[in-house]
């Protein structure tokens, strides 16, 4: 059997070898054309993306303020970097916050496509009051819940507290509830979006098995549990990494809510980025700006990486 | 990940487009013929305002048939200001606080024009407190003063008159602001006393109570620099505030304001009185509505101790380091004209308050003196009748501005410094179990570290 199959994928080796070889049979394959199409996009990479990635790279090991000709310190804005003693309050913070997220964010976007897919009536109508705040501006959604924040009794959140007993709650105020808040309007902003994943994944799911599950006289619950999730399984295994990439990257509601207060309590890794840069008007340390965005950027890949290499068995249903 | 890549790449992208932009602007000749310059202009004016910009820049034109203005909005703010300048967007002409002055100098992150200062008329008036801003370690001027001003305490009249106090009779001293504020609190609701937070704005407000407690938030001895933050003059100014706000809570309940957002709220009736710089009436109406009946303002108290003195600051006005020759001659005239000669000639100021006066804006803003007392009083009479600011809301503040001790602000890392204030301050008012004495010690410590280290 071994014997039979073995010499197939070497003819396919060695032609596929062939073809490569021979510029004449590159071009007659239609590669001129397929460069000359890809040729645009692979400028506008070069010079808008690549290109100042490799930039920034090397200016993770210079000290420059732009203005002046930068000098090479090798690799010192590292080492200041992680001498830094708000590295590590940045660190536990976006840990923090990536752990409130995933707590709420994760699993209510989930309950709530699992619910609209359930409902017969109107599905349109809740998919797109679900989608809502995605489509409202970033900065707008702060400014409004900034003002649901308000931390004197008379706010929005305290007035409704104050109807059942409860508050007033300083909110941003106060370094125990200031990261809970922006959790809370960062899963209200983002989880319509996740929603509308979910709701397309479901579609997919057969119906078949629903039928033979309601045959079986399975309750909601049951076919939520052995038929819906089970589905899911490979989309869910995206957005959770997605989730974890997305909340390690949190900087606009730190940045817009709090400026990283109160006494450093929601100063991410991202709003420390940007504090190296661009907080000391005189040309911020773009040194070590670039070395702790690398630094983030390795991470994260070596965790995506990790996270597929050990989920790859359970995302193949 | 998505947007860790954008950031880098935008990061590298500026730096590139820096690179690229470097060599470029400096190869106009003499005799390249008109030049043109781009001059900062405030951005978020009115109609009336932009008019009477626009008019200014048609007079200077016509003075100087050579020299084409082009206005582009421009507002210096800790955190855009570094990009703009990394980037090269800043105009020919731009506005820096005192604070950044000599940093920028010594980087020579601003052009040298100390030639074509020094053959100003007014060049060597310039008053002792403010040249410095400007000044190289040689002592050329590179930046020119163009405003100064003193801390000063605002204050709401008519929070006042509700509270059961007398608006013409604002605190004098630390205890009765105190009382005041909590006689406020109590009565309106509102917060008596507010404190600026974030945004380095927090270490700026600290370092002038720490001033006129009679502390210094850094000490000078030739070339070291030794962070003086860790004092019995910030510890008991952070008690009184934790006092305001933990026993008497007087502070209200935001504590995490900028200064875009306590004028605001200041403007909009939500706080009785707070300490900023003392010519904020201008910014309190124009950007913030603030109803002119409302406002009052007097000077920061001081307390009794020689050290004692009011934190000063002001604004210089520079040019790009990319500037060519022919663009610096054309920006020191453009500094000359629409800022400074109106402080020295009677016919430019003249020019200067009508134009204003006609577009409603603030005309007779007190500020201290760029060049000495005397031509400062000169210049009032010269626009007295073009002054449209409620100036007798603000004689406790113009009767009393001139005595106090006037004290330059940190020079070396100062908003580095500011910034590591910024979560002391907050701490305070956040915690109720807040260490002072810790608080201190570990900014001291990290202060002493950023000194050293630059």
């Amino acid at each position: 059997m071994a014997a039979e199959i073995r010499p197939a994928p070497l003819v396919i080796r060695r032609t596929e070898a062939g073809r490569r070889r021979t510029p004449l049979s590159w071009v007659r394959g239609g590669g001129l054309s397929t460069l000359v199409f890809l040729l645009p996009l692979l400028v506008v990479f070069g010079i808008f993306s690549w290109f100042p990635i490799g930039r920034a790279v090397l200016m993770s090991f210079q000290e420059t303020n732009l203005v002046t000709p930068a000098t090479f310190v090798g690799l010192q804005n590292f080492r200041d970097v992680l001498a830094d003693p708000l590295l590590w309050t940045a660190v536990k913070n976006t840990l923090y916050f990536a752990a409130l997220a995933l707590l709420f964010g994760y699993p209510v976007p989930l309950l709530a496509a699992v619910l609209m897919s359930e409902v017969r009536r109107f599905k349109g109508l809740y998919s797109a009051l679900a989608y809502l705040p995605v489509v409202i501006p970033p900065v707008v959604a702060v400014l409004l819940w900034k003002f649901f924040y308000d931390a004197s009794p008379t706010g929005v959140f305290n007035t409704m507290l104050g109807w059942v007993g409860i508050g007033p709650v300083a909110w941003l105020q106060d370094s125990g509830t200031a990261m809970p808040a922006l959790v809370l309007e960062a899963t209200w902003a983002a989880a319509g979006g996740t929603v509308i994943i979910y709701l397309a994944a479901l579609t997919g799911v057969s119906t078949d098995l629903y039928e033979a599950a309601e045959i079986d006289r399975a309750s909601i619950w049951r076919k939520i549990w052995h038929v819906t999730l089970p589905q899911l399984r490979g989309i869910l295994l995206i957005t959770f990494i997605l989730q974890i990439v997305g909340t390690a990257q949190v900087f606009l509601e730190p940045f817009l809510f709090t400026g990283g207060g109160p006494a450093n309590s929601t100063t991410t890794i991202l709003l420390l980025i940007y504090n190296y840069a661009f907080a000391n008007s005189l040309g911020g340390a773009y040194g070590s700006a670039t070395a702790l965005s690398i630094m983030l950027a390795v991470v994260l890949g070596l965790l995506s990486a990790l996270y597929f290499r050990l989920t790859r068995s359970w995302s193949t249903s | 990940m998505k947007k860790l890549i954008t950031s880098l790449a935008l990061t590298g992208l500026l730096a590139a487009l820096t690179a690229c932009s470097g060599a470029d602007d400096t190869d106009q000749t003499a005799d390249s013929g008109p030049v043109t310059l781009k001059v900062a202009r405030d951005p978020g004016l009115d109609k009336g305002a932009v008019a009477a910009f626009d008019e200014r820049v048609a007079q200077f034109e016509k003075a100087n048939p050579d020299i084409d203005v082009v206005p582009q909005e421009y507002n210096w703010t800790a955190t855009t200001f570094t990009a703009q300048l990394a980037g090269n967007t800043l105009p020919d002409v731009f506005t820096v606080p005192f604070t950044d002055g000599r940093g920028l100098i010594e980087r020579k992150q601003i052009a040298d024009i100390s030639g074509l200062v020094s053959a100003l008329p007014y060049a060597g008036k310039f008053s002792a407190t403010v040249t410095k801003a400007g000044q190289a370690d040689d002592g050329k001027m590179w930046a020119v003063p163009i405003a100064a001003y003193g801390q000063a305490l605002h204050y709401n009249r008519t929070l006042f008159k509700q509270a059961g106090l007398d608006p013409d009779k604002p605190p004098a001293t630390w205890d009765e602001l105190r009382s005041a504020a909590k006689q406020i609190a109590d009565t309106t609701g509102k917060a008596g006393y507010a404190q600026l937070t974030a945004d380095n704005t927090g270490g700026w407000i600290l370092t002038t109570l720490d001033y006129a407690f009679g502390g210094r938030a850094e000490k000078l001895d030739g070339d070291k620099a030794t962070a003086e933050l860790d004092t019995p003059q910030m510890t008991e100014v952070l008690r009184l505030l934790k006092s305001m706000r933990w026993d008497d809570n007087s502070m209200g309940s935001n504590f995490l304001y900028d200064w875009g957002s306590i004028n605001q709220a200041f403007a909009a009736g939500q706080i009785g009185m707070y300490v900023s710089g003392g010519g904020n009436y201008g910014s309190l109406v124009t950007q913030n509505a603030l109803k002119p009946a409302d406002y009052g303002v007097t000077v920061v108290p001081l307390k009794d101790s020689p050290d004692a003195g009011v934190l000063g600051g002001g604004t210089l006005a520079t040019v790009s380091a990319k500037a060519s020759e022919p663009v610096k001659a054309a920006a020191v005239k453009w500094i000359d004209f629409y800022y400074l000669k109106k402080l020295v000639d009677q016919q430019s100021a003249v020019l200067d308050a009508k134009t204003i006066a006609a577009s409603k804006q603030p005309v007779g803003v007190p500020q201290l003196p760029v060049f000495d007392k005397a031509t400062y009083d000169k210049s009032l009479k010269w626009v007295a009748q073009y002054v449209n600011v409620p100036l007798a809301q603000m004689t406790p503040y113009t009767d009393k501005m001139f005595d106090q001790p006037l004290v330059t602000e940190p020079s070396r890392s100062t908003q580095e410094v500011y910034k590591i204030l910024d979560p002391v301050v907050q701490s305070v008012l956040t915690q109720k179990d807040a260490d002072i004495a810790d608080l201190l010690k570990k900014a001291d410590a990290e202060a002493q570290a950023l000194l050293d280290r630059n």
